[in-house]
């Protein structure tokens, strides 16, 4: 899949299936058609009869506790190891600055600010580092939120109480744009005083407050009505770092051939648009980097039974 | 040979009838995605109402640049409220629409004394929404003092003071010199004992800011009254050392001098 269209996705296209293969690609699809119905459904049963990992969520979210902890105990108990909250930081003295409220406060105060210059400078070469969108997954606390809230929707879903409504993902796209007009047009950051990420980190680190309240409404929303939905139809802070991610050297690397195609890496995926290739014969080749909007979470690796589903980091890879 | 005929005819039924519902139903996610979208955005405009009303005014912190220029540059991160040795800045909450996690000085809850010397908020703030143009205490300018009920004032009546100046439960806390330079000291647990009460001139932390002036010229006359001059910063110390029930002497948010 071309960088272009690894954009158009997470900006909201709808992917499509690939009109070519590689020829070994097309050997493997072909020799997968060879495997009929019940032998196939004895396979997957097979593979997932052994397989139960929570591994990479586990690591996960012990980093993205262990990242809000940092900030909560160094104000705490006053080490001064890290100071401030996730929207803008000193790290031993380093400045960081969330990209997205950076850009905010820089379209908002249209004024370049060095320090802000500084801090995202850090903050783009870390995170393009590490993933892009691993911010959301590895760092956000209202992802750690969210993801509970997910699980009481799907438990709540699977007994028929709730229905999961969509919307469309070019939503997110549409409010970047218009969050970035209203910042510029009225001066003021719109968008931070609607923000989770820095709602909760500030609550986490200063105390809660009537902020709370929007954020523990927005986990209701996504309980009953639309799985997911800020992450995965409205947040712009997901889709800065995608966009900073889309050129990112760590990867989920998908390889074609033992998949079973059974689709249980969507059905955990946040964003399952960029799992498209796992589809049966929507891999063009035996080897598929996924695409920009995926936030690295590792979900899809611990589901997938034959392991076809991998962290990859591109240029290590050939080294070791 | 009827079942050929039929059959592309079915087929063509068939993919209508799908091709509809195909229809309707992206055609409600992209009206549920607008609405939803409008919503988002509706909320994040409800900000304008506190903040263009001023709901809540706000002591903002030593350097603070002009209140929209402010909103807009602070990142609103609360680095300054992790330097500040007195702890006298807090965060905005939701009620203060964009001011949303902006810091602020709740100056008769815990004003700031300049204790820390140098300005550290203005030194911790990543943006220069606190100005970095500021490097002593002497160069900020919150606010003036402004004696707000003369006839409350205990100086104004001759009066003398004892006892700590904010009783318990009162939580905030001074940097006494005198005492600890650098352990604060809460007020509550700190007794005074002053022939005539001078409380707001005592703890000033800006020289020559504010003085006791004698208010007639019999010497025998012990009434003073407390007089604010250009030097005042408006940092709130005065407000908050008040022991009046409700402080007799207020700092008038971002008033300048010469400014009604």
């Amino acid at each position: 899949m071309s960088y272009i269209d690894s954009l158009k996705i997470m900006l909201g296209a709808t992917p499509k299936r690939p009109t070519g293969y590689t020829p070994e690609a097309q050997a493997m699809h072909e020799a997968k058609r060879q495997v009929k119905g019940p032998e196939r459904a004895r396979e997957i049963k097979a593979a997932h009869a052994e397989h139960n990992s929570h591994k990479w969520r586990n690591i996960r979210w012990a980093t993205l506790i262990a990242i809000n902890l940092v900030f909560v105990l160094s104000f705490r108990f006053d080490v001064q190891l890290v100071e401030g909250s996730l929207t803008a930081s000193r790290v031993i003295g380093f400045h960081m600055a969330d990209l997205n409220s950076a850009l905010q406060v820089m379209l908002a105060y249209k004024v370049i600010l060095i320090n802000l210059v500084i801090g995202t400078t850090t903050v783009f070469i870390l995170w393009w580092l590490l993933g892009g969108r691993s911010f959301c997954s590895w760092a956000c606390p209202y992802h750690l939120l969210a993801e509970i809230a997910e699980k009481i929707h799907l438990m709540l879903a699977s007994r028929r109480m709730v229905v999961d409504y969509t919307l469309h993902r070019g939503t997110r796209a549409v409010l970047y744009v218009v969050f970035a007009l209203l910042a510029v047009i009225s001066g003021y950051t719109v968008f931070e005083s609607i923000s989770p990420t820095g709602i909760v980190s500030r609550a986490l680190i200063y105390g809660p407050g009537l902020a709370m309240i929007w954020v523990l409404g927005l986990l209701v929303y996504e309980i009953i009505f639309i799985r997911r939905m800020w992450c995965r139809y409205i947040c712009p802070i997901g889709l800065t770092y995608g966009l900073v991610g889309s050129i990112s050297p760590v990867r989920v690397r998908y390889n074609l051939d033992n998949c079973l195609h059974e689709g249980d890496c969507r059905k955990v995926c946040l964003v399952p648009h960029v799992l498209e290739c796992t589809k049966k014969t929507y891999a063009e080749d035996v080897n598929i980097s996924i695409g920009a909007d995926c936030t690295r979470c590792g979900l899809c690796i611990d589901a997938c039974p034959t392991g076809s589903l991998k962290f990859e980091v591109k240029g290590l890879n050939k080294l070791l | 040979m009827s079942d050929d005929k039929e059959a592309p005819h079915k087929v063509a039924v068939t993919r209508t009838a799908v091709g509809n519902v195909v229809h309707n139903k992206s055609r409600r996610t992209i009206m549920r995605s607008i609405a939803m979208g409008g919503a988002m955005v509706g909320a994040s405009l409800f900000g304008f109402f506190p903040t263009l009303r001023k709901w809540t005014p706000r002591l903002r912190p030593p350097g603070a640049i002009a209140e929209r220029d402010f909103l807009a540059a602070c990142i609103k991160c609360g680095q300054c409220v992790q330097v500040c040795p007195v702890k006298a800045i807090e965060l905005g909450d939701l009620d203060e629409g964009f001011g949303v996690g902006v810091p602020f000085i709740p100056a008769r809850e815990q004003a700031c004394d300049f204790s820390c010397d140098a300005v550290q908020c203005v030194l911790a703030c990543p943006t220069g929404a606190l100005a970095h143009s500021i490097s002593k205490k002497e160069e900020v300018r919150m606010g003036l003092a402004r004696l707000d009920r003369p006839s409350a004032c205990l100086a104004r009546q001759g009066a003398g003071f004892k006892g700590p100046a904010r009783p318990a439960p009162f939580k905030g806390v001074h940097r006494y010199a005198a005492i600890d330079r650098w352990k604060p000291v809460k007020l509550a647990e700190y007794k005074y004992d002053l022939e005539i009460c001078d409380l707001c001139v005592r703890e000033c932390p800006v020289p020559n800011a504010i003085t006791l002036e004698p208010m007639s010229s019999d010497p025998g006359d012990k009434r003073r009254t407390p007089v604010v001059h250009q030097a005042c910063v408006g940092c709130g110390m005065c407000e908050m050392i008040c022991p009046t029930e409700g402080a007799s002497i207020v700092v008038d948010i971002r008033r300048k001098w010469g400014e009604a």
